[in-house]
């Protein structure tokens, strides 16, 4: 289509990027389209206040999470090639991918996805999932539901289950451990619409 | 009578089958009665006199509405059922049978007056059919979530299995009758190209379907369906009960070949259930299916799993995609906000879906643990006593009620089992004292039902000093057998305080044949050592005199005073009668210690103080479930007096006596000075003071519970150091001041 072939000239490097995420063109033009959206001041960068405008972002527990996901220590702000690359995360995996191990592991593969989620959980990044870090999960998560004790107890048999070398945090790979019998290609992806 | 019947049974059938979940909506008479102008549709408005076509808009929209009204008045009437629990199962199982039939009895007429002369009548009654089944199957969908989560847990399983027993009591039914039409061959004509032709259409239009409709949905898959996926889907087209019920229902005036297509579905129905049924699991091993997994939820997963709802609802937010998650959302809180809040029971409302996993979780622990004999601590902080045998129901299922009930509270506490090693062990001996200590009671009045009764009181009190002494002094082989005998006599009263009504009869068994803990006394041991027991004493030649001399005095001793005790073989009044004049009223020598058999039998109050002790120890979390921690110094000095087992006691206060490391042993001696032993000779030291030791030891002693739970203790260590009997005499006079401790 006429309206893809201008918009994808206008962002540099797509096809760097297609290549990287896998995406297809018409996925990346829909995102640009969402992109400039988001973008109130054309500056070509997004702003954490840009992701705030979201309304129904504020309502999610780990909305503001996700949006520090976005962007990268240090940085103020996101770039269309990093808002890109994040959402390849969600991307489903591709089953027919030859697995060849001199690639880089692909945007969207079981591990970078739990990678992502457990950048979630894992705010001040250090490797590890602490109490207080799930505490604070759980709580943004049940809010008025539950009693703070009872969260307490919660937290406490999460670690406990998924701890295996009991220094009472969960790092990464006791993470990837205890969700092994889950499918996150299935939990973790989006359907991009074509 | 066989089409007559099989719209009853088909009725449960198809309600089961339509509706996975619970509730599952009755559908109603759907396959009513075969009248041409049968199955009224129900609709809440219809006119009577209305001409077809507007009857079957009616229909339809009714349909519809029909089962959105449907769907909330159920979820509202459950959440004010809270208190008449037990109308439950039926208001769900009777509701949309009432709504049913009420409509289709109102309806029948309107339709009657509509269709009778129409000939589309058939048609439209078929298509009101469907309807009636979407309408109800949807009501049951919509309020599915409401209804279960208003009713009680036994109301849901109630409906549950009735449901289930219905279906499956309908569909053996059809099953008989399609046996027998199958025999009966005036039911069924034979056309071999139908049949055969049928059968191949059969796997060939289904598998063509599949495929079609899988072709479409993969468009809008995010996980699309593969190659096996149809495959099973297209070879798993089982048709059944249901066919062969349709099919006897035609009506053999308007369908004239109704025989030929009766034959032709009971060959269809016996070839697809028999051979597609019977091979459609080797093929599904054959292509290495994945199989649902019964994995056990964890908490992680549930927890990893909600944030990835809301991270990917987030990214979708993000992206402007207004995808599965976006509407997903959107309608969870609409259902929180809206819904929820007025079909919930205000309870239910609260409660959060992660926290009832958490404590679906929990309790699913605590239970295989009990079940293992490990120990689970509630917030509450009642402790739950290990139930050493999985045959101790009464006891799991109480625990298992309370837990179920009062889940919140269940915290388990995994240090606990794994620091206990053999706990299964410590479990039984500590359950086998408990036993023994409650047994003891019945067993007591029991042996008194001679004397009179109102002395008797007096009297217990002094024999069961008595007795008690006598116990510890036997073997425990001898206690053993001694219970075997006694359980026999024991009957009804079972004292047990809590919860271990069984156990008493079967721990007693237990006690009897576990070598583990209790060592194996010989018999030769026990002759040998009466011998000279009997020679050095007249009255009770306990051990005391052997007791300190030598290690091995302890399981000796007590044969010694266990044959001893036999030997008068008394009647039960004379026990009493000497446990009057007990030694530390007076003479020396006097006292026949005398011991019947019933006197061995009796449990010594230091396992009622055990038992109390260990109660207290479990409910201090501090110590892990062993038995009865170190209750009496008196025992435990016993058993240091035995010397087999070498128990390090602090001896609390016990060795105060003067004995050192044998502090115990004085107290055995000065007991036994009461009962005028010949005492390895520390006795002398006693006869007053030690009483007053004794008195203030053994107060605490009887009066369980103020003893400061002690140090843990080897439960084989225990149970021998009960063997060794604190002194009897002094018992008895602590006794008096305490008989409520029996």
């Amino acid at each position: 289509m006429g309206s893809t072939n201008s918009t994808l000239s206008k962002i540099p490097n797509v096809e760097e990027l297609m290549q990287e995420t896998g995406f297809t063109p018409a996925h990346i033009v829909r995102l640009y389209d969402r992109f400039e959206a988001l973008d109130k001041e054309k500056t070509g960068h997004l702003r954490p206040q840009d992701f705030g405008a979201i309304n129904r972002l504020a309502m999610n527990p780990i909305g503001d999470r996700i949006i520090g996901a976005f962007f990268s220590p240090g940085q103020e702000t996101v770039d269309f090639h990093s808002f890109v690359r994040i959402l390849a995360h969600f991307r489903p995996a591709d089953k027919k991918r030859p697995k060849d191990p001199s690639m880089p592991e692909p945007v969207n593969s079981r591990t970078s996805k739990l990678k992502f989620a457990f950048q979630l959980y894992d705010q001040d990044k250090d490797g590890k999932i602490s109490r207080a870090e799930l505490l604070q999960v759980l709580r943004s998560m049940l809010e008025m539901q539950v009693t703070e004790e009872q969260l307490e107890s919660i937290a406490d048999r999460t670690i406990q289950e998924a701890d295996l070398d009991k220094d009472d945090a969960i790092s990464f790979e006791e993470f990837r451990k205890s969700l092994e019998k889950v499918n996150i290609d299935h939990k973790m992806s989006i359907r991009f619409l074509r | 009578p066989l089409p007559p019947c099989l719209p009853i049974f088909l009725h449960p059938l198809s309600s089961s089958s339509l509706s996975p979940h619970l509730p599952p909506p009755l559908s109603s008479s759907s396959l009513s009665p075969s009248t041409p102008s049968s199955s009224s549709s129900p609709s809440p408005s219809f006119s009577p006199s209305s001409p077809s076509s507007a009857s079957f808009l009616i229909v339809s929209i009714g349909g519809d509405h029909g089962g959105s009204d449907l769907c909330c008045s159920p979820s509202l009437h459950h959440r004010f059922t809270k208190k008449v629990r037990i109308i439950e199962p039926l208001l769900i199982l009777l509701r949309n049978c009432t709504y049913e039939l009420s409509y289709e009895l109102v309806n029948f007429f309107a339709f009657k007056k509509c269709f009778v002369n129409l000939d589309p009548g058939p048609l439209l009654s078929s298509v009101s059919l469907s309807l009636t089944s979407f309408r109800m199957t949807f009501c049951g969908i919509g309020c599915n979530k409401y209804v279960e989560a208003n009713i009680s847990q036994k109301s849901r399983t109630t409906v549950k299995y009735t449901m289930k027993t219905l279906a499956s009591i309908a569909e053996t039914i059809i099953f008989i009758f399609l046996g027998i039409s199958a025999v009966d061959k005036s039911k069924w004509a034979w056309d071999t190209g139908l049949i055969s032709c049928t059968l191949i259409f059969i796997f060939v239009f289904r598998a063509l379907g599949v495929v079609m409709q899988t072709w479409v949905l993969n468009w809008f898959r995010l996980v699309p369906l593969d190659k096996i996926d149809q495959v099973v889907m297209s070879y798993g087209g089982l048709r059944g009960a249901v066919a062969f019920a349709l099919v006897v229902l035609l009506d053999a005036e308007r369908v004239p070949a109704k025989d030929y297509f009766v034959a032709t579905t009971i060959i269809v129905v016996f070839f697809t259930v028999m051979f597609q049924g019977l091979t459609i699991k080797p093929l599904v091993n054959w292509l290495k299916v994945p199989r649902a997994t019964n994995r056990k939820p964890t908490i992680n997963e549930e927890i990893h799993e909600r944030a990835f709802d809301h991270c990917l609802t987030a990214v979708e937010d993000i992206a402007g995609l207004n995808g599965y998650h976006h509407w997903r959302d959107k309608w969870e809180q609409f259902d929180k906000n809206y819904l929820s809040k007025l079909l919930l029971r205000k309870s239910v409302y609260r409660k959060s879906e992660l926290w009832e996993v958490y404590q679906k979780i929990n309790i699913r622990d605590a239970i295989s643990v009990i079940d293992q004999g490990g120990n689970v601590l509630t917030s509450a902080r009642l402790s739950l006593p290990s139930m050493a045998s999985r045959a101790s129901f009464p006891e799991v299922t109480n625990v298992t009620n309370y837990l179920r009930e009062n889940g919140s509270g269940v915290c388990l506490d995994l240090q606990v089992i794994d620091n206990v090693p053999g706990a299964k062990v410590e479990e039984e001996s500590e359950t086998h004292h408990f036993l023994a200590g409650n047994l003891y009671k019945p067993r007591r009045r029991q042996t008194l039902h001679d004397s009179g009764d109102h002395e008797r009181q007096d009297r217990e009190i002094f024999q069961r000093n008595m007795k008690s002494r006598m116990e510890t002094f036997k073997t425990t082989r001898h206690k053993r057998h001694s219970h075997k005998k006694d359980r026999s006599q024991k009957r009804g009263s079972d004292v047990k305080e809590q919860d271990l009504n069984d156990k008493p009869r079967r721990n007693v068994s237990w006690q009897d044949k576990d070598p583990v803990v209790v060592p194996v006394e010989s018999e030769d041991e026990k002759g040998e050592h009466l011998e000279p027991e009997k020679e050095e004493d007249v009255g009770i030649t306990f051990v005391a005199r052997k007791v300190p001399d030598t290690p091995k005095e302890r399981p000796k001793s007590v044969p010694a005073g266990l044959e001893v005790c036999q030997s008068p073989s008394m009647a039960p009044p004379s026990p009493t009668c000497s446990e009057r004049n007990l030694p530390w009223k007076g003479g020396i020598g006097t006292l026949p210690v005398c011991v019947s058999m019933e006197a061995t039998k009796i449990i010594p109050i230091d396992l009622q103080q055990a038992w109390n002790q260990s109660i207290s120890s479990l409910e201090s979390l501090a110590s892990p479930p062993g038995p009865v921690e170190p209750l009496h110094p008196r025992v435990s000095a016993l058993s240091r007096l035995g010397g087999q087992r070498p128990v390090s006691y602090s001896g609390s206060g016990v060795s105060g006596s003067g004995f050192g490391s044998r502090g115990a042993g004085s107290i055995v001696a000065q007991g036994i000075a009461r009962f005028e032993f010949p005492p390895g000779g520390e006795e002398k030291e006693e006869e007053e003071g030690a009483l007053s030791d004794q008195e203030q030891e053994l107060q605490p002693l009887m009066s369980s519970s103020v003893r400061p739970p002690g140090r843990r203790r080897n439960p084989c260590v225990y149970l021998r150091s009960l063997v060794t009997a604190p002194p009897p005499g002094s018992e008895p006079l602590a006794r008096s001041r305490g008989p409520t401790q029996l």
